[in-house]
């Protein structure tokens, strides 16, 4: 239930941050902290969801390494440049691989 | 835009850059309802948040933090840190499509990375118009629809580990960050900063307050440098060759 409200709050704060950007004054924009803070910060986030969806189960950090392993082989995907949906697909096909042979 | 080859040339740039946008992207909605069912969401609830929040990098945002069994209400406030940039992109995109009333309520919700790039990447207010909407369209119709095969096909799926999708979500988040990591500089600076503070923060704090506290790293590094920002780069899937997430949417 609790997740449900939560879905429901998200859903309906991430439309209204839409539509405020679309009806506010333009010059809120040009203003350098605003501008500075918030052109970063969904990178320092998704850099700390990474990190933590990589290394973190709830309180504890955890090495799974095939998960790892799929991780790496994303980075390297992304480094040859490869389509988002190959990344995607050799990241898992990696981790599955892995744990198929008995690793992790 | 990349994605023109395989589309007839016959269509106009807007047309033809929206539905290849939309396309690509919009199958991504697969990878996000099988890491949303993974994390225990039920099919229902993955389409409710595609539905309803349609901004990919925030709907994943909430679902790692079930995932990692944190609060959902410190999730919820994550996912909205994040779609905080959809509020820069429409302070963009006020003058240029410059809709009022009814259309700029219905429009509002399509204010994404995608939909952005795409409107910010034609010339006149007419072709900016159809690219916002041809992109909108396409990407809503299509994210949602394959947010609930992925669902439903990782409902019947089992233990999804066997597959590896537990390393999907982390690779997603990877790909939608990486034309910005490409840039180095502070950008890099803030993503090592960000990372470090989650992880030392974790074993202190509940799980979703870590990543909250990474906004932090936002402020690094030197003033008055002038980012790069924009709807292109701003964890732009559709840099990422196949455009997505947040951006997933």
């Amino acid at each position: 239930m609790t997740l449900w409200i939560a879905i429901l709050l998200t859903g309906i704060g991430c439309y209204l941050l839409k539509y405020a950007g679309l009806s506010a004054p333009r010059r809120l924009l040009d203003h350098p902290l605003v501008n500075r803070f918030a052109m970063t910060v969904p990178v320092a986030l998704l850099a700390a969801l990474i990190a933590l969806q990589a290394i973190a189960d709830g309180r504890d950090l955890v090495l799974d390494v095939p998960k790892l392993a799929g991780l790496a082989t994303a980075v390297v995907a992304l480094l040859l440049r490869a389509p988002f949906l190959v990344v995607i697909l050799a990241a898992a096909a990696t981790a599955a691989g892995l744990r198929l042979l008995g690793v992790g | 835009m990349t994605h023109r080859t395989f589309l007839p040339l016959s269509l106009s740039p807007p047309v033809r850059d929206g539905l290849g946008v939309g396309l690509v992207v919009g199958v991504s909605g697969l990878a996000f309802g099988t890491t949303a069912v993974s994390a225990g969401l039920t099919a229902a609830q993955a389409c409710a948040l595609s539905l309803l929040c349609f901004t990919g990098a925030s709907q994943f945002a909430l679902v790692g933090v079930v995932a990692g069994g944190g609060n959902v209400i410190a999730g919820a406030v994550g996912a909205l840190l994040l779609g905080g940039r959809n509020t820069l992109y429409g302070l963009r995109l006020a003058e240029l499509l410059g809709w009022r009333g009814v259309r700029r309520v219905v429009a509002a919700h399509g204010v994404i990375d995608e939909t952005t790039a795409v409107a910010l990447a034609q010339s006149g207010r007419t072709d900016a118009r159809t690219g916002f909407s041809v992109t909108f369209a396409t990407l809503f119709l299509l994210w949602n629809c394959s947010t609930l095969v992925g669902a439903i096909a990782t409902e019947q799926i089992g233990d999804t580990r066997v597959f590896g999708l537990d390393a999907v979500g982390p690779a997603i988040f990877l790909a939608l960050l990486w034309p910005r990591l490409r840039e180095g500089g502070r950008v890099l600076l803030v993503a090592v900063l960000g990372a470090g503070i989650a992880v030392a923060a974790t074993p202190l704090l509940p799980p979703g307050v870590p990543v909250m506290l990474a906004a932090v790293a936002a402020l690094a590094g030197p003033s008055g440098a002038p980012t790069t920002g924009g709807p292109g780069s701003a964890a732009d899937p559709s840099a990422a060759s196949a455009a997505p997430e947040g951006r997933q949417p």
